[in-house]
């Protein structure tokens, strides 16, 4: 039981964070780098205590969490949606699914300054590019889980006289969700690259377009600063997706095997 | 050494049953085409009639086609050929007279005990006050009461082929059909289940057809053990068996219960091993 905990408890990461940031510092300071090429933790801290009571640097986090949350709900959607038609119609597969995946296949980081030129260098750019990249994981995800179904629990619903509908709604939907939201949490990482890379391409606020000032200003204290708050924002949104996930596929253990062999 | 039944298939008289027969079995096929083109015959010629109250075993080496003969009788695998009636009238598909017990429990994860024994009731949009009092019923013959809030992965192998059985049994089925129920469960609760199943059965006025390789179990439970063997699936015999009832386990020790598991034996000499 001792080891478990141990082995589970966070104890072992913050172990490694330890020995990796009081080695990162240990070097810069034994090597004397200077700070521009690569600044010791304890500058970043500084550097992150200070910004955070800015309002500049406020602004920046919600402008930035609103893209990559609009984004991922407009991407996330679409991708659900166009994969229930999918999945439901041979006739739609063959007519869209190739262009879908020829779309996939395109870099959005190519697309997103033609997208920025269509949709200006406000916020609505940086939600559809976020869109375009959280689409895919739901479409393939949300097609894949409404094809998982097991043969047996067809046969002992259609046994049952259950009707197409009803064991679209009683089974493939429930066995579509655990990939649903593996879906989810691909796309929720994902969309905060995509709304950093909008923002980069052409933007008047958020924290791609700050992490560009600073960088250009040669502050890379307040570049990792920035790296790490984009971090943070990622763990927490995908611990967020997570949580529900949990709630919503409760007969599903966390490694998500079905504990059921029935 | 060729039996007189092995040659000659096993054809009903149609006039002895007529009034008799809850289910008719006449002259069906299963064939499937191989990727060479070659015409496998999974089930040949078969004939049957189940009689109101009756318990038919179905016994018979893998590939005997015993499940695909009850998978066809349940409406989920098309037939080749042939006639399937119900109280006279034809059977095509899926029929609310049935109730299905599957090899593996086949119960839904996400839903409790209770909610899963009422599956066929929430199909068929019968009466759900009624459907939960019979579920409720059901559980409790088969000793799961105070399981009903519970979720399947909280249920033993056993207990949960109990609750598929009250959910096959809870529209109140005339038939029931079984296919290798107790199959993956270990000799002991196997033991047990059979006893259960002897008591549903004579409780219930059920009919049932129960799908086994296990001789003994095939014997022990049934008014009739319908032998099939394979290449081509076929029935060879129709074995009646006259031990008195209810069974207990000690008949399975009498020189009448070893004649009769020695006569099914027989069939198989030839075929595949068998767990006996």
């Amino acid at each position: 039981m001792k080891t478990r905990s141990f082995m589970g408890g966070p104890l072992l990461p913050i172990l490694t964070g330890c020995l990796f940031f009081g080695g990162w510092e240990a070097i810069v300071r034994l090597l004397d780098i200077p700070t521009i090429v690569l600044p010791p933790p304890s500058s970043i801290v500084v550097a992150l205590w200070g910004s955070v009571g800015s309002a500049d640097f406020q602004w920046a986090v919600v402008v930035t969490l609103y893209e990559i949350v609009a984004g991922f709900a407009l991407g996330a959607l679409s991708g659900l949606i166009l994969g229930f038609i999918i999945a439901l119609s041979p006739l739609a597969e063959r007519l869209l699914y190739p262009y879908v995946v020829a779309f996939q296949t395109l870099p959005k980081v190519a697309v997103a300054p033609i997208i920025v030129i269509w949709f200006g260098y406000g916020l609505n750019s940086k939600i559809i590019i976020t869109a375009t990249i959280a689409f895919f994981p739901l479409l393939a995800n949300t097609i894949m889980g409404l094809r998982a179904a097991p043969p047996d629990q067809i046969d002992m619903m259609v046994s049952y006289t259950a009707s197409r509908w009803q064991v679209f709604r009683m089974i493939r939907l429930m066995q579509a969700l655990p990939y649903i939201f593996v879906g989810l949490d691909v796309a929720i990482v994902l969309s905060v690259i995509g709304a950093i890379v909008g923002e980069f391409v052409g933007a008047k606020a958020g924290l791609g377009y700050l992490l560009m000032q600073k960088n250009f200003n040669f502050d890379m204290a307040g570049t990792f600063a920035i790296l790490f708050v984009l971090s943070l924002i990622g763990v927490i949104l995908h611990a967020a997706v997570r949580l529900v996930q949990r709630r919503v596929i409760f007969w599903m253990d966390t490694t998500g095997k079905q504990s059921l062999s029935a | 050494m060729v039996s007189l039944a092995q040659r000659l298939p096993i054809r009903p008289d149609p006039r002895e049953h007529r009034d008799i027969a809850l289910m008719r079995i006449a002259g069906v096929e299963k064939t499937y085409l191989t990727r060479d083109g070659e015409e496998v015959h999974a089930l040949r010629d078969i004939h049957l009639d189940i009689r109101a109250g009756e318990f038919i075993s179905i016994v018979g080496p893998s590939g005997c086609g015993k499940s695909t003969l009850l998978k066809i009788l349940a409406g989920i695998l098309a037939r080749s050929r042939g006639e399937i009636t119900m109280r006279g009238r034809a059977l095509t598909g899926p029929s609310r007279d049935l109730g299905v017990v599957f090899q593996a429990p086949v119960l839904l994860p996400w839903l409790t005990v209770l909610q899963n024994v009422m599956v066929p009731v929430k199909i068929q949009r019968a009466n759900r006050t009624e459907g939960e009092a019979r579920a409720r019923e059901l559980l409790g013959m088969v000793g799961l009461s105070g399981f009903e809030r519970k979720y399947p992965s909280e249920l033993s192998g056993g207990m949960q082929q109990r609750v598929g059985i009250c959910r096959a049994l809870v529209h109140d089925p005339a038939i029931l059909l079984m296919d290798e129920p107790f199959g993956a469960l270990d000799a002991m609760t196997r033991e047990t289940m059979n006893e259960e199943l002897q008591r549903i059965w004579s409780e219930r006025r059920k009919t049932i057809l129960l799908v086994t390789h296990s001789i003994p179990e095939a014997i022990h439970l049934a008014d009739r053990v319908v032998v099939m063997t394979p290449r081509p699936g076929r029935i060879v015999e129709v074995i009646d068996v006259d031990l008195p009832r209810p069974r207990t386990l000690d008949m399975q020790n009498t020189p009448e219960f070893g004649r009769y598991a020695g006569r099914l034996r027989r069939h198989f000499h030839s075929h595949a091993t068998f767990d006996a």
